[in-house]
């Protein structure tokens, strides 16, 4: 398969439209779990409110976060895909610009040193593209992830040493979750890294937060750690939008990398309530948006 | 706890009668205002020609719609999504809005510290939480965006907008010391210990 460059740039620009206005259904899955488990009575009257805002946004044909976030595309090429690199990464950039000016969308992107906000979404290194590869036959994957910065602002790296041991990986965790108590929007996903190196960790935090709910690390080690810190997380009162009650997160996702012997490296990205995320797939047979 | 419905400006007297728990509808006037809206102001000593005196202003940068001016969109502007950020990242300006431009009301979401609850206990004010995220149903209470002020930070302008039934809004912070995130922040702390025993992590 030959990959059209003007299709990429065109899914890529409906992809952060589509993100940006249609939450996931795990998501909302995840929300029904919540309000079902939820006995506090603020907690309660919050996520009525999210899941009615969900409706309306449906309703309204409107974006459901007023934060378009920073981009983030996630591409993997599968196999006998021909393809242009370079264009493609134009034909994104392209996509992401279109989508903020055809759609009126805000940018809330701006250069680091000097604040300015180009207005396209765009800026240097952004939107952010990752490059992967995998076995399946002449397919293209394309995720989009319009990432909040309320929930971003959540972040943390730790250089543990392995005298340490899990243990500290998971006070680490459960201390950072109280440090940012009400201010990433939660029900949040809690994306923990553990592993690598310093960027690598981070990293994986990032790919655990925006993981679908319900999904499990795929180590065994890893998926333990995730099960225990998602009951945890929940039972210490903070709630949402830091209120009280149960619902601090949907979820703590964990996934890992092999480390050095002198490492033990933990990383925490946060996903907020508004997990957004789009995926456009691209075969021969045509393209499919989920 | 009881409700309140305000109309905007009000006056010190009214919003030392809002007590945490209680939920607030606001009526007619709104400025949104964010992080380089406030550090131009404060910072660089910029002045607004807006009069926020008596007024709330909401933790925003919202996303609008450019369009030729008419009555209906008098400053150029129709509402898209319009929603709220983090407040904490404003924490030190809270006392300069109270004292240099008269604000009363903060909206926002996430709670604010401590310079906060003490600006509100000297100076008369108090903390409104929203529902963060919620920007799609937010939107559907302001009718219009009425103005705007040093939109050369655009998105991160001064706005004005036209309100109508906005809210509830819970009382999250108030002028008698209370806030309701460090209530939240107690009662984890609490359970801070139980939780780690159960995970095997002894202090």
């Amino acid at each position: 398969m030959q990959l059209d460059t003007h299709e990429v740039e065109e899914v890529c620009k409906d992809l952060y439209v589509r993100a940006l206005k249609i939450l996931p259904p795990d998501i909302k899955a995840g929300f029904a779990r919540l309000q079902q488990a939820e006995t506090h009575k603020i907690g309660q009257t919050i996520l009525g409110t999210m899941v009615e805002n969900i409706a309306v946004a449906e309703r309204t044909n409107n974006i459901l976060c007023q934060d378009t976030g920073i981009p983030i595309y996630n591409v993997t090429f599968g196999r006998d895909v021909s393809f242009d690199g370079a264009e493609v990464t134009r034909a994104i950039r392209r996509g992401c610009e279109r989508a903020t000016k055809e759609h009126s969308l805000r940018s809330s992107v701006v250069h680091p040193i000097t604040r300015v906000n180009e207005q396209t979404s765009c800026g240097i290194r952004v939107p952010i593209i990752h490059y992967d590869f995998d076995d399946r036959e002449e397919t293209v994957e394309i995720e989009m992830i319009p990432k909040g910065s309320g929930s971003e602002n959540g972040s943390f790296l730790q250089m543990l040493i392995p005298a340490d041991g899990i243990k500290a990986v998971k006070r680490f965790v459960i201390d950072r979750v109280i440090e940012l108590g009400g201010r990433v929007c939660p029900p949040t996903i809690v994306g923990v890294g553990i592993g690598g190196t310093s960027d690598l960790c981070m990293h994986l935090a990032k790919i655990a937060a925006t993981r679908p709910l319900r999904s499990q690390c795929s180590d065994p080690e890893g998926a333990k750690i995730e099960a225990e810190l998602s009951q945890a997380v929940n039972e210490l009162g903070i709630g949402a939008q830091g209120l009280g009650g149960r619902s601090t997160s949907f979820a703590v996702h964990v996934e890992v990398a092999a480390t050095h012997i002198t490492q033990n490296p933990v990383a925490v990205n946060i996903q907020c309530h508004s997990a957004r995320r789009a995926r456009a797939t691209i075969t021969p047979g045509g393209i499919h948006f989920s | 706890m009881s409700h309140h419905v305000l109309e905007m400006p009000v006056s010190a007297e009214q919003v030392r009668d809002l007590k945490i728990g209680d939920t607030v509808t606001l009526e007619k006037t709104l400025f949104g205002i964010r992080d380089a809206t406030l550090i131009h102001m404060f910072d660089r000593s910029r002045r607004t020609r807006f009069d926020l005196h008596g007024h709330a202003v909401i933790h925003t940068a919202p996303n609008v719609h450019r369009v030729a001016k008419s009555e209906k969109a008098p400053a150029g502007y129709e509402p898209f999504c319009i929603g709220t950020t983090t407040s904490q990242r404003m924490e030190r300006f809270t006392r300069p809005l109270i004292e240099r431009e008269g604000v009363r009301i903060i909206i926002g979401k996430g709670g604010m510290a401590q310079g906060t609850l003490d600006a509100f206990a000297e100076l008369g004010g108090a903390y409104l939480a929203i529902v963060g995220g919620a920007a799609a149903l937010e939107t559907t209470w302001i009718e219009q965006i009425e103005d705007v002020d040093m939109d050369d930070l655009h998105p991160e302008s001064l706005w004005r907008f036209r309100i109508r039934n906005f809210g509830p809004l819970l009382v999250g912070m108030d002028s008698h010391g209370g806030s309701m995130f460090a209530d939240v922040r107690a009662d984890v702390a609490s359970r801070r210990s139980a939780v780690l025993e159960k995970l095997g992590i002894a202090e």
